[in-house]
């Protein structure tokens, strides 16, 4: 396996210390060495100070969203020596508060992935006796979703109004339409159905380009902008909705 | 009266489960973790939850915890499992020769199980290799690693519990032959500080023996880490075993739209330098292919390595770590003439809020309080709550 020195740009602040800047670190890889052990890497023999979000290391939990040379993607499935460029700048997820280096705070984004009340199905479809509830065709492993924040960094409406509720939030409203489960489908479109809401997006589909985990977000608000028309329509001639 | 301080180090399942088990006994509670909670070995297993089976021949003890805490897991975190069952299947005449020891094994610790032809097993799972002989089917299911641990830390927080990650632990504060707290550095704000306790816990898993050596006190812990591969697409929908003793590439565990394939067994000396051995790698097709063939063409999602933190002797000559019982310790280190440090290691995912449990039992002993346990009762917040 031969090995490689490359020089990454990292993102470094520290809440009450000085303004953001970027630290130059010189780390060695190989053909497997991912962006994430890399950042441990130098954590461990340059500078244990500098943090990040990490736990599961294979695309699942989705807590080390950030950006990789200006595109936002998980570290840990990122190698190194694939992005092709002697440097590597990495950098936080953008349209979230950074608390520090490259470490985001989740907070806000919760608060409105949450509102939907999408439920995740956890039970396997194939087993013997695990029949669909009535009314739903089949169970949808709607467990796609890694919550990493990488469609809400990459969208450019989130950039420029905050109050957007953004695509990772409006995908989970989405779901609780398509496949209602604990979540009152009524409650869901009509939070989606705001100003800041679905009829926000520019329909650049940033978010669905950047997501990790094939969730689209951008088609799933596209289908709530649908769904809200139809029953508008419906509701003007009269047939309920 | 004021109430007791502990302080627990390690953001891992264990120190989760262990706030969340004390804040419900009365006790005052700080978590400090280096990192972000879960970083460390917590987050990166299979995603298995334990019916015991894997050890129920050579490791009972153990085999006796999963299937206990399997069946209280299953009770307070509802909705965090993938109630998938798993097979324990047999490839080759050694391994329906085991399938004897294997189910007696698993009635004498008190794992169901239920014995598959051929045909049934391959009903349940079209894509096992169909050269395969019989299975046993037994009570395992998938959990997402991280977020069956937060919900510890979102019941804690929410119960009063000051967690604080990106917080590591850089010194220990002594006064004559006690520990009376921590010095850490707050790597948000990059400040260090110091925080006082009545009482300190070490359960930074494969890396308690680093926090037993800043108080000088021995801690028999063998980090020994596995590889594990992750492959795109749900190959199988149970957990799928190989019906075999413990060995390299014996389980594929499908989690959410991955396959994982684990895993492996070494020891080392350092949990911050696991590197990933490419033989290792190869070893997870080559023996995963084995249980169900399409191994071989999934495509490629991650490949990693994880330390556990099994009980052993520290320094002693290499060996694989397969040997090591997966069972957890314990140790309230006055025997050691060190006052107001207790060390909890060993142990799984599945095992930590039994672990949490067993340490806060020593607790309450130590400071003379009754307070029962109350964590296998209390249904978990949702891990989202965690955030918020």
């Amino acid at each position: 396996m031969s090995e490689r020195e490359v020089q990454f740009k990292v993102f470094r602040y520290k809440q009450g210390q000085s303004t953001p800047r970027y630290e130059t670190f010189t780390v060695k890889v190989d053909e497997n060495t991912t962006v994430l052990v890399a950042l441990q890497d130098i954590r461990r023999d340059q500078d244990p100070t500098l943090i990040l979000r990490h736990s599961c290391h294979h695309a699942s939990c989705g807590t080390c969203g950030m950006r990789i040379n200006g595109q936002e993607q998980l570290a840990c499935v990122v190698k190194v020596v694939e992005l092709g460029t002697p440097e590597v700048v990495v950098e936080p997820l953008q349209n979230l508060p950074v608390l520090s280096d490259l470490v985001v705070d989740m907070s806000g984004f919760y608060e409105r992935y949450t509102t939907p009340d999408m439920a995740y199905v956890r039970q396997s479809e194939f087993l013997a006796g695990a029949k669909a509830p009535e009314g739903i065709k089949a169970y949808e492993r709607y467990e796609n979703c890694l919550e990493c924040g990488c469609c809400v960094s990459a969208c450019p409406i989130a950039g420029s109004d905050d109050g957007y509720l953004g695509p990772a939030a409006l995908a989970a409203a989405w779901r609780v339409v398509e496949e209602p489960r604990t979540g009152d489908p009524k409650y869901a479109l009509a939070w989606a159905d705001q100003p800041k809401g679905c009829w926000r997006c520019h329909v650049a589909f940033e978010c669905s380009e950047v997501c990790p985990s094939q969730v689209y977000p951008g088609e799933a608000i596209m289908s709530l902008r649908k769904e809200l028309t139809r029953r508008k329509f419906r509701r003007f001639f009269g047939r309920g909705g | 009266m004021e109430k007791l301080h502990v302080l627990i180090i390690g953001g891992g399942g264990t120190g989760g489960a262990l706030a969340h088990d004390l804040i419900l006994r009365g006790f005052r509670v700080t978590l400090v973790e280096r990192g972000e909670v879960t970083s460390g070995t917590t987050g990166r297993h299979h995603g298995l939850v334990h019916s015991g089976g894997r050890y129920a021949v050579k490791d009972r003890e153990s085999a006796i915890e999963c299937i206990e805490e399997n069946e209280v897991l299953r009770r307070i975190m509802p909705g965090s499992f993938e109630e998938n069952d798993g097979l324990f299947v047999a490839i080759t005449d050694e391994d329906v020769e085991y399938s004897h020891s294997f189910i007696e094994g698993c009635a004498d610790c008190g794992i169901p199980t239920r014995r598959l032809t051929r045909e049934q097993a391959l009903r349940l799972e079209p894509n096992l290799n169909p050269k395969m002989r019989m299975a046993v089917q037994i009570p395992d299911a998938t959990m997402d690693a991280m977020r069956m641990a937060l919900r510890f830390f979102a019941s804690a927080k929410h119960g009063g519990a000051d967690i604080r990650p990106f917080t590591e632990v850089i010194g220990i504060r002594k006064e004559g032959n006690a520990v009376t707290g921590v010095q850490v550095t707050d790597h948000v704000h990059g400040k260090g500080y110091e925080i006082g306790a009545d009482l300190v816990v070490n359960a930074a898993g494969p890396w308690s023996g680093k926090i037993a050596d800043m108080v000088g006190v021995e801690v028999p812990i063998r980090p020994s880490p596995g590889v594990m591969l992750a492959l795109r697409g749900r190959l199988c929908n149970m957990v799928v075993n190989r019906l075999a003793p413990s060995g390299d590439g014996d389980i594929i565990v499908p989690q959410r739209g991955l396959s994982v394939v684990g895993t492996t067994s070494w020891v080392v000396d350092d949990p911050d330098d696991l590197g990933l051995p490419e033989d290792h790698v190869e070893k997870m097709y080559t023996e995963g292919a084995k249980m169900i063939p399409m191994v071989r063409q999934a495509p490629f999602r991650a490949a990693w390595a994880a330390a556990r933190p099994l009980i052993g002797p520290r320094k002693a000559d290499a060996d694989t770590g397969r040997e090591l019982s997966r069972t957890f310790k314990c140790f309230d280190h006055v025997d050691e003439g060190v006052e107001g440090f207790v060390t909890i290691t060993g142990g799984k995912a599945t095992t930590a809020r039994g672990m949490a449990e067993a340490t806060a039992d020593v607790i309450c002993q130590k400071v003379g309080l009754e307070a029962p346990c109350r964590t296998a009762e209390e249904v978990l917040l949702p891990y989202t709550a965690y955030y918020n």
